[in-house]
């Protein structure tokens, strides 16, 4: 049976309500991040199923074809694996004693000595997102520890940061997407500029750069760690088209991703503690010293 | 009663997760709103158990599974099951080609309000294609209808809907 009047508030009444409530919802999440435990809820005990679900068929076919490998494939694989391991062991053999020597230029210098990072390797759930918008999902959260605004990177270079978490998942927003920005300095010069992705997921723009900035194309782009976000010296991308249009005051510059962005499906979660206050500004006494003597 | 709730659920469950459903990257433009398509029917078809309160709910949903700001999706599907809830029994009666055409005009509608609080966030679309999913989802209104129907029909036969 039907009930012939409805009952409760009207519906009119009860659309201005919910119309009230999905404008303040947004106004608190996008102004001021208040929603992130009511959106990591949902995303933990409603949605996270689904995804699961969802990305089972794509797990099934990447086990299988793991897992019904001839004989032949894995050795070869072996090998091809062994060789990498044997390259980069002499590689690292270079890169340790490095290491040790910027160490002590930089305790010469009273400068805070870099330490290793902290990183997780997570991978990405088969899932689409809202086409305009540049986030994937990973298969690692708050369980895993994973913070807000931490830094994802693949084998490459960096690919973006920690947008939403859920317990067993989280978002990463791409440095492609275009409300995504992260500081950086070229890697030839030191030069600094932030770069603004623009939704396109082989561009990045570098903004205010002069004209007269010494910049070319090829250059390497790296993070900076200047925002405390993202940790310093990772590669971001590399430049491939710069415009000086006249009567503008900065330079048009282009840089395309060095990481992978629409093919990796490994990915590694960085913990980056940003230096405390003190230290930092040691440190970058110590950078403008090291400037300096570069310089003379 | 509650079988209904159950039936309605889960056709939304199942909306959400063709959502998320990974497609080449050329499909994308032309995934169409599921979610809204599948409320769109159980709005018109059940107006006393299903109404705004409900889409409210759904597109929160949508909203945590796309990653937009909450509320977005939700104010979209609200107001668009209040015009279904305003006109269902017009709506009804329309043959499947006249029914393609008024859904083709609500997913646009949804779409526009989707857009233009992206616009106010700063990411808005730039793009025409950005309608392609309304035009795909009107052109498979009438499957996506009668498979809803034969499903609510087959639960009405075994108990009281």
């Amino acid at each position: 049976m039907q009930p012939l009047f409805m009952r409760g508030p009207s519906v009119t009444l009860r659309v201005i309500i919910l119309v009230g409530l999905s404008v303040a919802l947004m106004i608190a999440d996008h102004r001021w991040n208040h929603l992130e435990s009511m959106r990591e809820a949902i995303e933990s005990y409603l949605i996270y199923p689904l995804r699961y679900v969802v990305n089972l068929p794509v797990a099934f076919v990447h086990w299988s074809s793991d897992s019904f490998l001839s004989h032949q494939e894995l050795f070869d694989e072996n090998q091809s694996l062994k060789d990498q391991q044997l390259r980069a062991q002499v590689s690292l053999q270079k890169l340790s004693i490095l290491e040790k020597e910027n160490e002590r230029l930089r305790r010469m210098l009273s400068a805070q000595p870099k330490v290793g990072e902290r990183v997780l390797i997570a991978e990405l759930l088969s899932i689409d997102m809202d086409p305009y918008k540049q986030q994937v999902v990973l298969n690692k959260g708050e369980q895993h520890e994973v913070y807000l605004g931490q830094p994802v990177i693949d084998a490459w270079g960096v690919m973006g940061q920690v947008v939403h978490m859920g317990g067993f998942s989280s978002t990463a927003m791409l440095i492609t997407d275009p409300s995504h920005a992260i500081p950086v300095q070229v890697n030839r010069n030191g030069l600094r500029s932030t770069v603004f992705g623009n939704g396109q997921p082989d561009r990045l723009e570098l903004r205010y750069i002069p004209h007269n900035a010494d910049i070319e194309i090829g250059d390497l782009i790296i993070t900076s760690g200047l925002g405390g976000r993202f940790p310093p010296n990772y590669p971001v991308g590399r430049i491939i088209e710069i415009e000086r249009p006249a009567g503008e005051t900065f330079a048009n510059v282009i840089a395309q991703p060095v990481a992978h962005i629409d093919r990796s499906r490994e990915v590694l979660l960085v913990w980056h503690n940003p230096p405390q206050n003190e230290q930092n500004e040691k440190a970058e006494t110590g950078e403008k010293t090291v400037e300096a003597i570069v310089g003379e | 009663m509650n079988n209904c709730y159950r039936i309605v659920s889960f056709s939304i469950v199942i909306a959400l997760m063709l959502a998320m459903l990974p497609l080449p990257d050329w499909a994308q433009a032309f995934r169409p709103d599921w979610v809204a398509m599948v409320l769109i029917y159980w709005v018109m078809a059940l107006p006393q158990q299903v109404g705004v309160t409900f889409a409210w709910v759904s597109g929160l949903l949508l909203d945590v599974t796309l990653g937009s700001i909450l509320g977005q999706h939700a104010i979209g599907l609200v107001l668009v099951s209040f015009l279904v809830l305003l006109q269902y029994k017009r709506i009804r009666v329309f043959s499947l080609f006249q029914q393609s055409i008024v859904v083709f005009i609500l997913l646009i509608f949804k779409q526009i309000i989707v857009l233009w609080v992206s616009g106010i966030v700063g990411q808005e679309a730039e793009t025409w294609s950005y309608f392609l999913p309304s035009l795909i989802g009107a052109m498979i209104w009438p499957w996506v209808f009668t498979l809803l129907r034969n499903i609510r029909r087959q639960n009405t036969r075994t108990s009281q809907m």
